[in-house]
């Protein structure tokens, strides 16, 4: 028990403490704490901009408002790179896999924002003007005619980073609720906001507002499971207790499962994967690319902690139900994404068997060693940059109605745009894991550290898959550069500044990780192991 | 009475909002059985807290119930929008995004 509310037990619970114990401040390493400080306190200032600033000047405000926070994150976690500390009363963990994880949520989140600032400050924004507005209603229209953007979205996607940089940073299990909680709930409102096609947007939100709420009742289940066997939610005190007793207890089983319900969800991983083409093809595309990097860089960051840190003693329990999510995740993704149409949904089932490739190194690891940490670090890094650049690409590509999802609008795209048609060629192979680019190395390092493990199945499924998704991918090239383009085909939106910027900085870190991969290799090993 | 009883009946609550999310059709319905899965975590926690003579179950409690709070913002908003769209807050009307 914590000596802050040992005051309070003593009165509720007769013979539980001295009454007369002080009442101590808990120590914040208000340092450690600054990223999450900082993407926090720009959240809520962007809640009062949309109070008090003018409507005309909120949409420039509030970019320039979120794009500085982010970068002053940026600057704080960089300049953190040397802590290792657990901090707020053990509630909160800063060490390498923390920083190295915050760093690569930041950094896809800036490419995220620039996506959204675009499509919020464009003339034919792609966010609704009033999202309570009916679909197709006189109120809906009138709206439009008054140029009213929803700039909510910045305020709101900020706190899914605040979210997603406390979910793997989480050092108990109700601090990681709260993470998960404050990561999910923005997300919830963010996927129903598209201003075109609302039926489908709104679908994706209540799809992903339930199913994501339900699978979070799974997680404070698990935890209060957690709690009764262990005493304590601290992973810390959950490993000892662990350690100190024998195995078998159904408390810890079932809780442990409950929690990686949740956990496997989140990471959209099989057979919990089901929201994920949903949600991905009716969210707007920005916010698309948002959530398919960030939740699921802080959601692996989150799961390692969980298995490694607090219940590395049961490892031989987890380890084979994660070889065969690991498995199934793999063949759901590889298999099931060769039918598809639809561009969004294509990129939702090749990240399901992302997804899948790094349960692999989760699956291969013998509890200690450092090499499957490190690869599924580096494995995240790579997949957030191809996958914002991917997204980008896809938004730009477009109808008189908005976006051109449906493949067979794509064909012939390489013979009228041969650069956007090549870039997004680019983030394919990438996708597939073909030279020169970072999938390469990422997909080497998990397989890898799998094989190491003696996971040796698990990377020939891998394999298998990886030729599968590769099948699609190729198909997608030779359909945009190998067929005739149709005579009312899509045109190809002129990129702004800010779309390039982050289709840049995407082909730049895939490009630049594809060729000198060990720079980053060995960042990722320094950032290892998890502070127990 | 054992405490014990509590965690049974806590655990009886859950299954019953589980089921509730996997049998009913109408979304406020759903999530009102998701409320009780959160609620069943508290009943879960407290006795917890007793059993083991802390208190850290009882504080969780309240963080679960401020999380539910925001949970039923954001979910009513949402189930309130669709319904106004479609004039219906099944779930099985919702059915255009498959495959």
């Amino acid at each position: 028990m914590s000596p802050a509310i040992a005051h309070v037990a003593a009165a509720l619970l007769p013979g539980a403490a001295d009454p007369t114990t002080s009442f101590p401040t808990p120590h914040l390493d208000y340092r450690a704490l600054l990223p999450m400080l900082i993407v926090g306190g720009v959240a809520t200032l962007g809640v009062l901009v949309e109070a008090f600033v003018p409507r005309g000047k909120r949409g420039i405000t509030q970019t320039v408002l979120a794009l500085g926070g982010l970068v002053a994150a940026m600057v704080a976690v960089v300049s953190n790179t040397s802590i290792r500390n657990i901090t707020a009363e053990g509630a909160i963990s800063v060490d390498g896999p923390t920083l190295f994880i915050q760093g690569t949520v930041i950094a896809v989140s800036i490419g995220a924002l620039l996506l959204i600032a675009d499509r919020a400050l464009a003339s034919d924004a792609d966010f609704a003007a009033q999202a309570a507005d009916v679909p197709g209603s006189a109120a809906e229209q009138a709206s439009v005619r008054a140029g009213f953007v929803h700039t909510e979205v910045f305020p709101l996607a900020m706190f899914a980073v605040a979210g997603m940089l406390l979910f793997p940073a989480a050092n108990d299990l109700i601090t990681m609720f709260v993470g998960l909680e404050v990561l999910s709930l923005p997300l919830y409102l963010l996927a129903g906001m598209a201003r075109r096609r609302r039926l489908l947007s709104q679908e994706a939100a209540l799809k992903y507002f339930l199913l994501g709420a339900f699978s979070s009742a799974f997680f404070v289940y698990g935890m209060a499971l957690v709690y009764g066997y262990a005493g304590s939610v601290k992973f810390a005190d959950i490993a000892t207790a662990l350690s100190s007793s024998t195995h078998g207890d159904p408390l810890i089983i079932v809780g442990l499962a409950l929690l990686g319900i949740a956990l496997i969800f989140k990471l959209s991983g099989a057979p919990f994967h089901w929201w994920t083409p949903d949600v991905y093809q009716g969210a707007p595309t920005p916010i698309t690319a948002f959530m398919a990097a960030g939740t699921k860089i802080a959601a692996f960051g989150a799961l390692m902690r969980v298995l490694f840190v607090a219940f590395g003693g049961l490892s031989w329990d987890w380890r084979p139900i994660i070889w065969g999510v690991a498995i199934v995740t793999m063949v759901v993704g590889a298999v099931i994404g060769v039918t598809q149409t639809d561009v969004k949904r294509l990129l939702a089932y090749s990240s399901i068997a992302h997804a899948g490739f790094l349960l692999t190194a989760v699956g291969g690891i013998t509890v200690g060693t450092a090499d499957s940490e490190s690869s599924v670090l580096f494995y995240l890094v790579a997949y957030g940059f191809m996958t914002i650049g991917a997204f980008a690409i896809v938004m730009l590509v477009r109808d008189a109605d908005g976006e051109a999802n449906h493949l067979s609008r794509w064909v012939g795209l390489g013979r009228r745009s041969p650069l956007i048609a090549g870039i997004f060629a680019f983030f394919l192979l990438a996708f597939a894991g073909l030279p020169p680019t970072s999938g390469l190395w990422a997909k080497v390092a998990v397989f890898k550290a799998a094989y190491e493990g003696g996971a040796a199945p698990l990377v020939i499924v891998g394999m298998l898959a990886s030729a599968v998704t590769a099948y699609y991918y190729v198909r997608i090239i030779v359909l945009m550069f190998f067929q005739e383009p149709a005579v009312d085909g899509p045109t190809v939106l002129a990129p702004t500044v800010f779309t390039s910027a982050a289709v840049v900085i995407g082909v730049a870190a895939t490009l630049v990780l594809g060729i000198v991969p060990q720079p980053l290799l060995d960042l990722a090993g320094k950032a290892v192991p998890f502070l127990r | 009475m054992s405490p014990t009883f509590y965690l049974y009946l806590s655990a009886i609550l859950f299954t019953i909002g589980t089921l509730g999310v996997l049998l009913r059709r109408n979304a406020i319905v759903v999530f009102m059985c998701i409320e009780l899965m959160l609620n069943a975590t508290n009943l879960a926690l407290v006795t917890f807290s007793r059993i083991n003579g802390t208190l850290d179950g009882q504080v969780m409690a309240f963080f679960v119930m401020v999380v539910a709070a925001a949970e039923v913002v954001v979910g009513l908003a949402i189930i309130v929008s669709v319904f106004r769209t479609r004039r219906s807050a099944s779930v099985d009307d919702a059915n255009l995004l498959k495959y």
